[in-house]
C-alpha cells in the first residue's frame, strides 16, 4: 500500500530560533488513526504547523511526502487543496466575515484549486446544514462571524464542522477535546468517526486517554523532544496515562 | 451571503499590479492659458455663457482667495503647489454641450466604456424591459475635465419633475434656482481650496428634487481627469426640497502620470424638511506608483445642511485613491429632529497619505448624528481620521456616536485617530469607540489552511472589517467598492 503520508528524518526549527522537530519519522496508510502523545512542549502544536505550512518555521533537513507529492513545496493553502487539514488548537476569529460565506469561500477555493465544480450556494447551505445538525450547530451560529464570541466548545465544534464539509485526506486534530464537556466531547469525536474511511487518516494530538476512547486509534506514538520515541497499539494510551513520560523522556535525551 | 465568495472571484479576474484606470484619451481640447488671473476666470465664465452675476461672484471670489493661505493643520506632507502653473479650463475641442448621446465624441464615450461606464448601454436598456432588481437605472451625468459630456434619462427624470443636469447648464437654464443656493452651504470664503474652487469652477452636477418626490432612480456622476497639468475644480449643489428622497452616486478617475495633479471640488447639499440626501463617493484616482510619484492631490470640501426638521444627510465614502487625500464630508444638523450619517472606508497603499473624516454640527434641538470610520493602511501610507463633533447650546438633545476602527498591514505604515469634541450644553451625548488592530499572520494562516489563497485572505479579512460600512452603499456601488478594495491593497503583504 502507498502511505498516505511519509515523514522521513524531519528537522526543524523556528525561524532563527531553537530546533524543535529534531530527526522525527512517521508513515501513515490510508485508513488509518493515529494518535501522538506527549509531554507539554514536546513540538506536537510544532509538528502540525510545520506539516501544514505555517510561516515562521524552517524545514533543516528531511522530507514529507504527502498522496505522492513533496508537502514541503507546497504552500499554506495548496497542502489545503491536497488534503490536508489542521483543526487547530486555539482556533482564530474573523470579525465581519460570517461563518457561512466562510466556508463556502473555503470550499470553492479549493474546489477551483482541484480543477473540481464550485458548490452553489444552495448546494452549500444545504451541506453545511445538514452537518450543522449532526454536531449541535444552529443556524445563527452560521450566520454569525467565524469564530466571534464563540464558546471554547463552540469552537471546536465549529473547527469539526469545517472538516466535515472539506472531507480532507488526512486530518490533524491538535487537543481536539481540549475545552470540551463530556456532551460536546461526544459530538466532536461522533463527527470525525463518521469522516472515518479506508481513504482518509487522522492524525490525534491528545494528552488524554478519554479522547481515545472515543475515536479509536490504531497506533499510538510517544512524542518526546521532538521525535518519535515509543510506538505501540491503543493499549499504549493506558499505560501512558498510568506511568507518565519519565522514562521515555530519558530515553529521548 | 456569497458576496464575500464574489469578491474573492472577482479579485481573482482583475490585473494585478497595475491602476486599470491610467490610460489616456487621444483628443484635442482646448484650453484656458496656463496660469490664475482675472482674465482666465472671464474666459471660464464667457465660455459658459454665465450671467453676469456669476461672474463677479467668481471674481469675488479669486480676489478673495489672493489674500489666503493654504491650510497647514493636517497630517499630510507635499511640496508646495505653483498655482501658476496649471490650466484652469480644459475642454475637449469644438465642444458643445451635446443634445444627445449621438452628439458626443466617440473617444469620450470609448472612455467611459473602459471605465466601466457604459452610458449609450444604460439609456437603450431604460427602453427595453428589465426584469425586477436586475438591473436598477442609473442616470448617469458624465464630467470629463472641465466640461460635462453627457447626462443620461434627462426625458424620464424630467417627467418626475427631477432637474439633473451639468451645473453649467443649470445656471442658465434654472439661474433663481442656482442663485438661491449656490455658496449658501459652503461659503465663498471657507477655505483655502473652496475658495479657488468658487472662483475657477467648471462644470459639476446640479440635482433639485422638488418637494415630495421620491428621485425614479439613483443619480451619478462619474469624474474624469484626462488633460494634463489641469485642475479639475467641479461643483456641485444637490437640493432635496421638503419630504423628497435621492440617492446620488459619485466615481472618480484619472490617468497615470508621473506630476501631480489638483483636484479641489466643492460638493454643497441642502436638505430641507422630511427631506433626504444619501450621497456616496467611491473616489479612485490615479494614487501615485509605489515610490510616490504621481498622484492626484485630492482637496475636496463637502458639506451638507439639514436645514428643515427631521431632514437627514448620509454620507457614504469609499476612498481608495489619490496621493493626498484631504476631506471631510460635513453636515450641519440645523432643523430640529435631523440627523446626519457618516460612513467611510479610507485605505491607503504605497506612499498615499490620507487625512480624512468629518464634522457633525448640532445646532437644533434633538439632533443625532453617527460616524463609523474604517481606515486601512498598507506599505508606507499614513492614514488619519480627523473628527469634529459639537453641539451648540441650543443643541438640547443632541447625541452622536461614533466609532473609528483602523487596521494596519505591515508595519511600515501609520494609523492616528484625532476626535474633536465639543459640547455647549450639558444635555448633549457623545459616544466615542476606537480601535487599531493589525491584521495577523495566525488570521492570514488560518485561512489558507482553510484553502484561500494569501490574496483572497487579505480580501476576506479586510472586507469583513469594512462590512458595516459596505453595507450602506447601494448594491452596484458595494460591488465596485469591494474589488477596488481589494485592487487598492494588492502587494500588500508578504
Ligand atoms: N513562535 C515560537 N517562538 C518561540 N518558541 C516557540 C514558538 N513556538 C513554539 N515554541 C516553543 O517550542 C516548543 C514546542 O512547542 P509546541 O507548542 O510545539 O509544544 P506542544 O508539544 O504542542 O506542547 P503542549 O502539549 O503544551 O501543547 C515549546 O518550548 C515552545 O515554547
Ligand atoms: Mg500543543
Amino acid at each position: 500500500m502507498t502511505p498516505l503520508l511519509e515523514i522521513r528524518d524531519l528537522h526543524a526549527e523556528i525561524a532563527g530560533g531553537r530546533k524543535i522537530i529534531n530527526g522525527m519519522n512517521l508513515t501513515i496508510n490510508p485508513g488509518e488513526v493515529h494518535a501522538i502523545m506527549g509531554p507539554n512542549g514536546a513540538g506536537k502544536s510544532t509538528l502540525s504547523y510545520v506539516l501544514s505550512g505555517k510561516p515562521g518555521y524552517e524545514v533543516t533537513g528531511g522530507e514529507v511526502i504527502f498522496r505522492g507529492v513533496n508537502l514541503l513545496e507546497l504552500s499554506p493553502d495548496e497542502r489545503a487543496a491536497q488534503g490536508l487539514f489542521l483543526c487547530f488548537q486555539y482556533p482564530l476569529e474573523i470579525p465581519g466575515v460570517s461563518n457561512m460565506a466562510f466556508l463556502h469561500t473555503a470550499a470553492n477555493s479549493q474546489r477551483k484549486q482541484r480543477g473540481e465544480p464550485e458548490l452553489t450556494s444552495p448546494e452549500l447551505v444545504r451541506k453545511v446544514r445538514e452537518l450543522g445538525k449532526k454536531l449541535g450547530i444552529d443556524t445563527d451560529m452560521l450566520k454569525r462571524p467565524v469564530n466571534v464570541g464563540f464558546s471554547g466548545g463552540e469552537k471546536k465544534r465549529n473547527e469539526t464542522l469545517q472538516m466535515m464539509l472539506l472531507e480532507p485526506y488526512l486530518s490533524i486534530l491538535d487537543e481536539a477535546d481540549s475545552g470540551l464537556d463530556i456532551d460536546a466531547l461526544k459530538v466532536v469525536s461522533n463527527g470525525v468517526n463518521l469522516m472515518r474511511s479506508p481513504e482518509r487518516s487522522m492524525l490525534v494530538i491528545t494528552h488524554y486517554q478519554r479522547l481515545l476512547d472515543y475515536i479509536v486509534p490504531d497506533v499510538v506514538h510517544v512524542f518526546a523532544a521532538g521525535r518519535i520515541v515509543h510506538t505501540g497499539g491503543k493499549e499504549l494510551a493506558l499505560e501512558l496515562e498510568a506511568t507518565g513520560y519519565a522514562q521515555y523522556q530519558n530515553e529521548a535525551a | 451571503m456569497a458576496a464575500v465568495q464574489e469578491t474573492v472571484e472577482q479579485v481573482r479576474s482583475i490585473d494585478v499590479d497595475q491602476y486599470k484606470y491610467g490610460f489616456e484619451t487621444q483628443i484635442e481640447s482646448e484650453k484656458a492659458p496656463k496660469g490664475l488671473s482675472e482674465e482666465v476666470i472671464r474666459f471660464i465664465s464667457a465660455k459658459k455663457e454665465e450671467p453676469e452675476w456669476m461672474l463677479e461672484w467668481r471674481l469675488d471670489a479669486y480676489r478673495r482667495w489672493l489674500n489666503m493661505s493654504e491650510p497647514t493643520w493636517a497630517r499630510v506632507d507635499f511640496p508646495q503647489i505653483d498655482f501658476q502653473d496649471l490650466y484652469y479650463y480644459a475642454a475637449p475641442k469644438k465642444f458643445k454641450a451635446p443634445k444627445s448621446l449621438d452628439e458626443v465624441d466617440p473617444e469620450i464615450l470609448k472612455t467611459y466604456e473602459k471605465l466601466g461606464i457604459p452610458l449609450r448601454e444604460q439609456e437603450i436598456l431604460a427602453g427595453v424591459e428589465v426584469p425586477e432588481g436586475e438591473r436598477p437605472k442609473i442616470a448617469v451625468d458624465a464630467v470629463f475635465d472641465s466640461v460635462s459630456v453627457a447626462t443620461t434619462f434627462k426625458e424620464e427624470l424630467k417627467a418626475a419633475g427631477v432637474i439633473f443636469m451639468p451645473i453649467s447648464e443649470a445656471l442658465r437654464e434654472h439661474p433663481d434656482l442656482v442663485k438661491k443656493y449656490l455658496g449658501s452651504v459652503v461659503p465663498t470664503t471657507d477655505n483655502f481650496y473652496a475658495t479657488l474652487n468658487s472662483a475657477v469652477f467648471s462644470d459639476g452636477s446640479f440635482v433639485y428634487i422638488p418637494p415630495g418626490v421620491r428621485c425614479p432612480m439613483e443619480l451619478s456622476t462619474y469624474f474624469r481627469i484626462n488633460e494634463k497639468n489641469t485642475g479639475q475644480f467641479e461643483r456641485t449643489l444637490i437640493i432635496a426640497d421638503a419630504g423628497s428622497y435621492v440617492s446620488y452616486l459619485e466615481g472618480c478617475t484619472a490617468p497615470q502620470r508621473d506630476e501631480n495633479q489638483l483636484h479641489a471640488a466643492v460638493v454643497e447639499l441642502v436638505v430641507l424638511d422630511d427631506a433626504e440626501i444619501k450621497y456616496s463617493t467611491v473616489q479612485n484616482w490615479y494614487p501615485g506608483d509605489a515610490e510616490g510619484k504621481g498622484g492626484i492631490y485630492n482637496f475636496v470640501t463637502k458639506r451638507g445642511d439639514c436645514r428643515g426638521k427631521n431632514s437627514k444627510i448620509s454620507w457614504t465614502q469609499v476612498e481608495t485613491g489619490s496621493a493626498i487625500t484631504w476631506k471631510y464630508p460635513s453636515c450641519v444638523l440645523r432643523g430640529e429632529g435631523s440627523s446626519g450619517e457618516f460612513y467611510s472606508i479610507a485605505i491607503s497603499n504605497g506612499r498615499q497619505q490620507v487625512d480624512s473624516g468629518t464634522k457633525m454640527i448640532h445646532l437644533g434641538k434633538n439632533t443625532t448624528s453617527r460616524i463609523i470610520s474604517k481606515g486601512i493602511s498598507a506599505g508606507r501610507s499614513n492614514n488619519t481620521y480627523r473628527g469634529l463633533v459639537s453641539a451648540h447650546k441650543k443643541a438640547l438633545g443632541a447625541r452622536n456616536f461614533t466609532n473609528c476602527d483602523s487596521l494596519l498591514i505591515g508595519d511600515q505604515c501609520g494609523a492616528h485617530t484625532v476626535p474633536y469634541i465639543e459640547a455647549k450644553n450639558p444635555k448633549a451625548q457623545f459616544e466615542h469607540e476606537a480601535t487599531t488592530s493589525k491584521i495577523s499572520e495566525d488570521m492570514l494562516f488560518y485561512c489558507m489552511q482553510r484553502g484561500l489563497s494569501q490574496e483572497d485572505a487579505v480580501a476576506l479579512v479586510v472586507n469583513g472589517f469594512v462590512r458595516d460600512v459596505l453595507q450602506q452603499l447601494p448594491m452596484e456601488f458595494a460591488v465596485e467598492a469591494q474589488k477596488l478594495i481589494s485592487i487598492s491593497l494588492e502587494g500588500s503583504v508578504g
